[in-house]
């Protein structure tokens, strides 16, 4: 009980401090890359509740976070109302998760993976094949100049809104790991013959698991077009999704909620300056040599780095 | 009625001579994934550094790309060696393995390829012109482009000279052996890291003799081995995991559905089918066509 209410606490420390940003700082540019690190956030979360808790690898962040966004796509162009398209999106991620873990679930972890690595491919040609999203030349997605509560610019109430989620998505991690359901997956990850020997449901949980996680990586991407405000495929089914998504629960530690979370503000920000002053292809070359790093020679992260030395 | 007949000839020849190609670009993840349970998804980033290769060195001493997949053989050869050696070290020497980390870490090579050859060569496509890429062979009811027939012919020719070092040799038949029981191969007084190390090795070359090849088919960009990925797996899989026939014959299948889709429903629906196939696969059969 303590834990929860240190806990408790601190996410509304946190979330002061990061929600009275925005009546502090008066750079346009800085909420563009605050924006991005929480988005970060959201995925790494999201990856590290299969990932970290489970172990196992979904490579498809990407095509679930294009989910989301052009889910709002088409909602944007039917005139939904911006709540109904993150729902929407959100759900639909969701829906797809259950699917791809129902088709790949039941076989070796390692399918599972290569499925979700390809499942980028084939949503990319459905997109570039449909017209009503945009199709190879993309789309205009118009938002109003001014935050439709009032205060502040549209970038600062994009930026409270990813804000939300990603402490929703930290939020829903921690409930997992401390359920029935973490337990389970935790069992899943240290052995699974076992685990099932044992009466773990594991294809059900683990299907949960792939949904919740899929549901949000679709979440992030929901607001991803008022963001960006012209989605063109290839940008939106960028690896780099995927890569960072999965290099940054590492960098901080597997398994815990508060690894991806430390691994998103490091990497993800660490990422913000070297996109500005090198380039976005440096900017992944460090994502790639970072994770090959840690995942041979620093195997547990950060986290792992700082329990040794206790 | 006529039209779309020749049209159907034409795509199923063409499927063919891209599914010998394909039958390559998978044979080496038919061996390290099949037969060594090593999951390398940098293959198909290997076989775009392969096709780099080869255009450097045409470009700057003018070898033929034919001749420079031999010449990278060796290069290839000892960097499988070397990596499969600190895969070993870091994922695979714990009983029980660590395959989420085993399988990121080639997601991380993956991308340390792909951004390297960016800063490199830059992200324009590369190509190749010899004296055969513009010139085809008239067998008079149809014309086959030497552009596809010489990769499609000399893959092949490949894959049957590997079955071959799989069943007669020594060495062949202690790399079936490491997939099946290790543990017995070691009580007999050979070591299955080196063996394993070694066929490693040898998959790699395999990707750089593809990359020579695909370099011949089409020109090439640094990203372009993410619409492959799916395509090996999905070959792999198909055929019978380490089965090298059922991956011949499933390069086939694979490469006539490819041609036979963007023949008839435009080529922006290619890249879906072998996911498509893959998943369906995966679904009902996971086992492979061929097997039991």
């Amino acid at each position: 009980m303590k834990n929860h209410s240190k806990f408790l606490i601190s996410a509304l420390v946190v979330s002061i401090i990061f929600g009275s940003l925005p009546f502090l700082i008066n750079s346009e540019y800085f909420f563009f890359a605050a924006y991005s690190v929480l988005q970060f956030v959201i995925l790494a979360t999201a990856w590290n509740i299969l990932g970290g808790y489970a172990g196992y690898v979904n490579f498809g962040s990407a095509a679930f976070f294009a989910i989301g966004a052009y889910a709002t796509v088409a909602g944007f162009k039917l005139h939904f109302p911006q709540g109904l398209n993150i729902i929407f999106g959100t759900f639909l991620a969701g829906i797809v998760g259950l699917g791809m873990g129902y088709l790949t679930l039941r076989l070796k972890g390692v399918f599972f993976s290569i499925a979700t690595l390809a499942l980028s491919v084939v949503l990319l040609t459905i997109v570039t094949n449909t017209p009503f999203l945009g199709g190879a030349r993309g789309v205009y997605v118009i938002v109003p100049r001014e935050s439709p509560i009032g205060v502040g610019q549209y970038i600062h109430w994009l930026y409270f809104l990813i804000l939300g989620m990603a402490i929703f998505s930290v939020v829903v991690a921690r409930m997992i790991e401390h359920s029935s359901l973490g337990q389970g997956l935790m069992a899943i990850r240290d052995d699974e013959l076992a685990a099932e020997g044992l009466g773990v449901p594991t294809l059900r949980l683990k299907l949960i698991a792939t949904t919740i996680s899929g549901a949000l990586m679709g979440l992030a991407g929901t607001t991803f077009p008022y963001l960006i405000t012209y989605m063109e495929p290839t940008a939106t089914f960028n690896l780099s999704f995927a890569v960072n998504s999965i290099a940054m629960p590492i960098v901080g530690g597997l398994g815990s909620w508060i690894g991806p979370l430390i691994g998103a503000l490091l990497l993800g920000s660490i990422q913000q300056i070297a996109s500005v002053t090198l380039s976005s292809t440096w900017n992944l070359l460090i994502v790639g040599g970072v994770l090959v790093f840690f995942v041979t020679l620093a195997p547990n992260g950060i986290l792992g780095i700082f329990k040794k030395k206790k | 009625m006529d039209i779309s007949l020749d049209l159907l000839f034409n795509a199923i020849v063409s499927g063919v001579l891209l599914g010998g190609f394909y039958a390559a670009m998978s044979l080496g993840i038919s061996i390290s994934f099949g037969m060594l349970d090593i999951v390398n998804i940098s293959h198909p980033a290997m076989i775009i550094l392969g096709a780099y290769l080869t255009w450097w060195l045409n470009e700057t001493y003018g070898i033929d790309p034919i001749l420079a997949a031999i010449v990278l053989a060796p290069f290839f050869f000892i960097l499988g060696f070397v990596i499969y050696r600190i895969y070993y070290d870091r994922f695979e020497k714990n009983v029980g393995g660590d395959s989420l980390r085993g399988l990121a870490f080639f997601f991380g090579i993956l991308f340390i390829i792909e951004m390297v050859l960016i800063l490199l060569f830059g992200v324009d496509y590369r190509n190749i012109n010899t004296t055969y890429t513009d010139s085809s062979l008239n067998l008079g009811f149809v014309s086959l482009p030497y552009r596809l027939l010489i990769p499609c012919a000399l893959s092949v020719g490949l894959l049957l000279l590997i079955r071959e070092v799989f069943r007669r040799t020594y060495f062949g038949r202690a790399v079936s052996a490491v997939a099946q029981d290790p543990l017995a191969l070691q009580l007999m007084g050979v070591n299955p890291v080196k063996v394993k190390g070694y066929a490693f090795g040898l998959s790699l070359m395999i990707a750089g003799f593809s990359g020579a090849m695909l370099m011949i088919i089409q020109s090439v960009q640094p990203a372009a081995g993410r619409d492959y990925i799916g395509l090996v797996f999905a070959v792999c899989v198909l055929g019978g995991m380490g089965n090298l026939m059922g991956t011949l014959l499933a390069a086939m299948i694979l490469g006539i559905a490819e041609s036979m889709t963007a023949t008839f429903a435009g080529p922006s629906w290619a890249p879906a089918v072998s996911f498509g196939l893959l998943l369906f696969t995966l679904a009902v059969r996971p086992q492979g066509i061929f097997g039991k």
